[in-house]
């Protein structure tokens, strides 16, 4: 195991993630280039919960993949993700990543869990198989054995249901192991990418709250990408909204959903297009990545929008990126 | 009426997923079935699209009992029936452009001719310009694929539709979109609707009344 981060003096706590300035290109056929991140900031502290929200195809995915080193081989990648020890994600190299970072420094809770976990063996030998990497137990195979059952029960995975394979779970179940093998390492940071699609609301609600109990009551600090704004609400301490590859917004959730409510024209669009609100779309489509207008890529679909908002791209600050906000 | 009389309905005899399901549906009505994953209400849902053949009951169709069925129901009487289904990725053949994607009902009965002319119209109701109906599913996004899902179900002009958690993958905005485009159509139409779900919320702001799995099944 990774030596945990020397403690640090007393309120000075350093960001268990700290995000700066990540632009995140692919390159195309004919020299063209997608802009998929640009310019993400963001701070994580431990025991609290960022979840980025956006529409699908906003960018969102892509940075959790920056962060993991996962992008395919035509990304470029510029700006900085440092952990609490300094190690800067995006710069380290392959085995950097692949032995010290991956499982043990961030734990990734995936998307679709039915699709990550290996169809063809149980639960019980994929707890296994990561406990002996990642934790190299000593002992025989009943001490691998009952650290791969503490391991379950710390997702509240069922015990009699270790010996299935993936396909006789239900959603919550697979989604219940697959937090579990997210957990087995002991990462201060967890990524969890849409982990909550397609489920029902009872799970929705299980689920954020289990993961919840992981980041807040273990210090741990939590990433939750999702387009599912009810169960953001439900766990993150701040939100941030993500349009055309970009933070637009960001704010503690309480205000965010509540009073004053957010302050982005996107992000108001957003919320009143909830089925508990007034269940209105947002006009229009967002832009192609690959052809981003000069001025705010959301001016062609804001009420609000003026000369300066199609002409001149509006920088983060204070915490909005909007000429109106 | 669309209506599922004692609707027993599984992929093994032995275990049905669905146990006497009833359910009838008035022309025009909007109806919402909720219920928890797993239930077998998609199941249910593709019995109503004529779809699947329930080991048990019968399904009416506008006052005729739906028999002929193999796997399915015969053509034409499916073609009655719009359908929309959860995942936009498993229900759009990656290979076809988006354009020929709307056109593929009318190209599978036999109503190639015009089929451009006829795409059009959907195309435009559910948002997507002459750009995104070149290209192929993996070139746009879940939301503009599902758009392109809800076109095919509208081509043919279906007097009912099935939408199985037809925004169970898509982002508030996108999904009020999609359900203002479907209730656009029914306006015109006078098209019944049944929307299975499990957000009790969003269905009871969409449809007419919403009903519980448990209300209609055996569970």
């Amino acid at each position: 195991m990774t030596p945990h981060p020397a403690p640090p003096p007393a309120g000075q706590a350093p960001p268990v993630l700290r995000v700066a300035g990540l632009h995140v290109r692919f390159r195309m056929r004919g020299g063209r280039h997608v802009e998929a991140v640009t310019d993400a900031a963001f701070e994580l502290g431990s025991g609290s919960c960022l979840a980025l929200v956006g529409e699908s195809g906003c960018g969102k995915s892509v940075l959790a993949s920056a962060l993991l080193g996962l992008l395919p081989g035509n990304a470029e990648t510029a700006g900085s993700a440092l952990l609490a020890d300094g190690l800067d994600l995006l710069a380290a190299d392959e085995r950097t990543l692949a032995r010290t970072v991956r499982g043990r420094r961030v734990g990734l809770v995936p998307q679709s869990p039915a699709a990550h976990l290996t169809p063809v063996r149980t639960v019980r030998s994929q707890l296994q198989e990561t406990v002996r990497e990642l934790l190299a137990p000593k002992g025989g195979k009943a001490r691998l054995r009952a650290a791969g059952e503490s391991a379950a029960a710390r997702a509240a995975f069922p015990a009699d249901h270790l010996d299935h394979h993936p396909h006789e779970l239900s959603g919550g179940l697979a989604q219940r192991a697959a937090t579990a093998l997210a957990l087995v390492g002991d990462a201060p940071l967890l990524l969890a990418d849409e982990p909550t699609t397609g489920l029902d609301r009872d799970l929705v609600d299980r689920t954020v709250d289990e993961l919840r109990a992981h980041t807040r009551d273990a210090g741990r600090a939590l990433l939750m990408i999702t387009h599912d704004l009810a169960a953001a609400r439900r766990v993150a301490d701040t939100v941030a909204v993500m349009y055309a590859g970009r933070i637009v917004e960001i704010a503690p959730a309480d205000a965010f959903f509540g009073a004053p409510g957010p302050r982005h024209p996107y992000a108001r669009g957003l919320l009143d297009a909830l089925p508990e609100r007034a269940f209105t779309p947002i006009p229009g489509a967002p832009p192609e990545l690959g052809d981003l207008p000069p001025g705010c890529a959301f001016a062609a679909r804001c009420a609000l929008a003026d000369a300066t908002c199609r002409a001149v791209r509006p920088p983060l600050t204070e915490g909005v990126a909007c000429h109106r906000a | 009426m669309l209506e599922l009389q004692g609707i027993t309905a599984g992929y093994d005899p032995r275990r049905p997923v669905v146990r006497d399901a009833h359910l009838a549906l008035r022309p025009g009505e909007a109806l919402g079935l909720v219920g928890p994953s797993g239930c077998g209400k998609s199941t249910l849902a593709r019995v109503a699209a004529l779809l699947h053949r329930p080991d048990r009951g019968t399904v009416v169709l506008g006052g005729r009992t739906v028999t002929g069925f193999r796997h399915r129901a015969p053509r034409s009487l499916r073609t009655e029936v719009g359908v929309v289904f959860q995942q936009p990725r498993l229900s759009a053949d990656p290979r076809l452009r988006l354009r020929d994607l709307i056109a593929e009902p009318l190209r599978a009965t036999g109503r190639r001719r015009g089929a451009q002319e006829a795409v059009a119209e959907p195309a435009e109701r559910v948002g997507l310009g002459p750009d995104l109906l070149a290209r192929r599913p993996h070139e746009v996004s879940d939301g503009q694929l599902q758009r392109a899902c809800l076109a095919r179900a509208l081509v043919l002009r279906p007097r009912w539709l099935v939408c199985d958690e037809m925004t169970a993958m898509l982002d508030a905005s996108t999904t009020a979109a999609l359900v203002a485009v479907v209730e656009e159509y029914r306006r015109e139409t006078g098209a019944g609707l049944l929307a299975v779900g499990h957000d009790p919320v969003l269905l009871g702001r969409w449809c007419d009344r919403t009903v519980h799995w448990g209300d209609i099944a055996d569970s």
